[in-house]
């Protein structure tokens, strides 16, 4: 188990980068805690499955140094390593058994038979594969190969991390929220540090300790889910984290004034001149309808969620979303949306600016 | 949709009843009329029954051809199957290199069997071959027109040079096909060398694999041009197959009914073999599915 250090690490597939368009991975320095649950969140082609190999060495990074505590490991070999990856598209060696298959990682270890009978039972009893460990791989359902890739994965108890990169895109929902009560329970036990590759927010947020947003090939914010939610340091962080996104308007920052098109927004903090494009955000948590006070809106459909109700209103011709909680009246005297000014961000060219109080 | 059943459209088949009727039963037929009937010429024939097979199986000579063979094709599925193997495993998998191997492998397939045996023929011998005139300098003994055992070793470098090449670049072909994942999670699983090669490249490797085997068995089974230009069967009988054997029978003795019923037990084997290696391999190969 170790804290895994990146340091000053980029990465670019193409031999001879020129632009830092041609890089995967934008330079980063960051450090994974030893024990932490991280989720790693991004859009699709940003770059987490190539962060997830240079960290596992399957892709030496062309720039920039992988510390697994204090040792350097930038160019040691995969096996060197002693590190679990539960691949996007699930690996099952086909013509193993599925026992086969869960024992492999142990055998090749060369871990004594009464304990890899035990570890694989047990394993086996986590993913709900007891019935079939003496089935071939080969044509099993892909369900079923995912959780043996996953089983893999999770086999061995002395790695210095596990990686999951979207371990559960193809298992039906029930046995997905199993399988990840599963996860949690072996961190508890065992205390490795985890990434956790996914594309869905409610799996990263109920998983993780700290989520980390990719965006581009650079990580744009590391921290706890409420901190990432509540201050998003990036537009892309606050438009990804959430349902429905953050809101951002254009306009103008004068103080503790935001000129937008439909007119002043006060905000909660002073801010200096931003330089570039600068928008506020708001989270539509923090957005309420009323008949007079904010900036007029004029409400395009309203969408009946269960719990609660989003307003999508037009608020001179950008688009803004209001989350409605139970039991409040929506009416057609609403034609206002109030900004909480203790909620909004401020943002220059995409970054947020810290305001002083 | 509905199929309608229309008889005569078995007469489309009929072209190529016709042709293989000419092109492999009827000349067969005139070797199944040799090897049951006896002639003294003039096209007349006697009814000789099971007669020339029975020669044949007690024939001491066909005994020590038929070991002959079979020791041979062993010999040669020993090595070119596993070097085969060897060589597509350390072959460079892209880039200019693998092209560049790809063609010195595909060479010696393209070149015709008697050159093969005249290369080889000239390759070896003392006076002015390479081989030959090295080894001889070198101080060894070695000689393939007087010695057995050299002229077994020579035939065998030959056949090795003239067909790995085949077996390798199937095994190639096997290899490509086996997706990057498969190597990544072995590593990841931290895999030996030979855990790799024994889970992942065999098993992918394994269709391919069949088809060269009975390729190369039934070929080398088959064997004529190459030993006959270059030893002629000799020194003695020492190289002499079943095929050169059979041709000396047919046509340096004229016994047609004897080499006719040794030809079709010959085919028979060959099929025989063939089936049985088949099937074993791909029941093996359905009993790894379950
Ligand atoms: N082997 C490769 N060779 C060249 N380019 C690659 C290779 N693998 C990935 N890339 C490129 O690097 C970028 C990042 O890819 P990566 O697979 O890391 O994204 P990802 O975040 O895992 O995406 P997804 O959510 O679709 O899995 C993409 O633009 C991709 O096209
Ligand atoms: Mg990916």
């Amino acid at each position: 188990m170790a804290r895994i250090t990146l340091s000053n690490l980029a990465h670019s597939y193409v031999p001879q980068p020129k632009s830092e368009a041609d890089y995967a991975l934008k330079q980063m320095d960051h450090v994974w805690d030893d024990g932490g649950a991280y989720a790693l969140l991004g859009a699709s082609g940003c770059g987490k499955t190539t962060l997830l190999n240079i960290i596992s060495g399957l892709v030496h990074p062309s720039q920039g140094r992988v510390l697994f505590g204090d040792a350097d490991v930038t160019h040691a070999p995969t096996a060197a390593r002693n590190i679990a990856q539960v691949f996007q598209f699930p690996v099952v060696y086909d013509t193993m058994t599925v026992r086969e298959n869960l024992a492999f990682p142990l055998r090749n270890r060369g871990m004594d038979p009464a304990y890899i009978a035990a570890r694989v039972s047990q394993i086996a009893a986590m993913i709900g594969m007891e019935a079939t460990l003496d089935r071939k791989a080969r044509g099993l359902t892909a369900d079923a190969k995912q959780k043996i890739s996953l089983g893999r994965g999770m086999v061995r108890q002395d790695v210095n991390a596990i990686l999951f990169d979207e371990p559960l895109t193809v298992i039906d929902p029930h046995m997905k929220w199993e399988l990840r009560t599963q996860l949690k329970l072996l961190h508890r036990e065992f205390g490795h540090t985890m990434i956790y590759v996914t594309h869905d927010q409610t799996e990263a947020l109920t998983f993780a300790d700290k989520v980390v947003v990719l965006h581009e090939g650079r990580v744009v914010q590391m921290g706890t889910p409420q901190y990432l939610f509540d201050t998003p340091e990036h537009t892309f962080v606050g438009y990804f984290i959430g349902s429905p996104g953050m809101n951002l308007l254009d306009a103008d920052i004068q103080g503790t004034v935001a000129q937008t098109a439909a007119g002043p927004v006060p905000l909660g903090a002073a801010y200096a001149p931003p330089q570039g494009r600068t928008q506020i955000g708001i989270r539509p948590e923090y957005v309420t309808m009323s008949a007079s006070e904010g900036l007029p809106a004029r409400v395009l459909r309203i969408e009946d969620v269960g719990r609660h109700r989003i307003i999508r209103a037009d608020v001179a011709g950008t688009h803004i979303s209001v989350i409605v909680p139970e039991g409040q009246p929506v009416g057609a005297q609403l034609t206002h949306v109030r900004f909480d000014p203790a909620h909004i961000n401020v943002y220059a060219n995409d970054w947020r600016v810290k305001g002083t109080r | 949709m509905d199929k309608t059943q229309n008889n005569r459209a078995w007469f489309l088949v009929l072209p190529v009843l016709v042709l293989v009727a000419f092109s492999a039963v009827i000349p067969l037929m005139t070797v199944v009329n040799y090897a049951f009937n006896d002639t003294f010429g003039q096209n007349q024939f006697f009814w000789n029954g099971l007669g020339w097979f029975e020669d044949m199986l007690q024939s001491e000579r066909m005994h020590g051809a038929f070991g002959r063979q079979v020791l041979f094709s062993a010999i040669i599925l020993a090595i070119e199957v596993p070097l085969g193997i060897y060589i597509a495993l350390n072959m460079p998998k892209s880039g200019f290199w693998s092209s560049f191997c790809l063609v010195l492998m595909a060479l010696p397939l393209l070149i015709p069997f008697n050159v093969v045996g005249t290369i080889w023929q000239i390759f070896g011998r003392v006076d002015i071959g390479l081989l030959g005139h090295s080894l001889a300098a070198l101080g060894i003994d070695y000689n393939y027109t007087n010695d057995p055992l050299d002229a077994w070793l020579t035939i065998i470098a030959m056949d090795v040079w003239h067909w790995t090449s085949l077996v390798a670049l199937l095994c190639y072909a096997g290899l490509q096909s086996i997706p990057q994942a498969y190597y990544q999670a072995a590593r990841i699983d931290q895999a030996s060398r030979w855990s790799i090669f024994r889970y992942i490249e065999l098993p992918k490797m394994a269709g391919v694999l069949l088809i060269a085997v009975l390729l190369r068995f039934m070929d080398s089974f088959m064997i004529y041009t190459e030993p006959f230009v270059l030893t002629g069967g000799g020194p003695g009988n020492s190289t002499t197959f079943l095929s050169i054997d059979l041709v000396k029978m047919a046509v340096g003795q004229f016994d047609l009914g004897p080499a006719a019923a040794f030809s079709l037990m010959y085919f028979l084997v060959i099929l025989l073999v063939s089936w049985v290696f088949y099937t074993v391999m791909t029941t093996l190969d359905k009993q790894e599915g379950k």
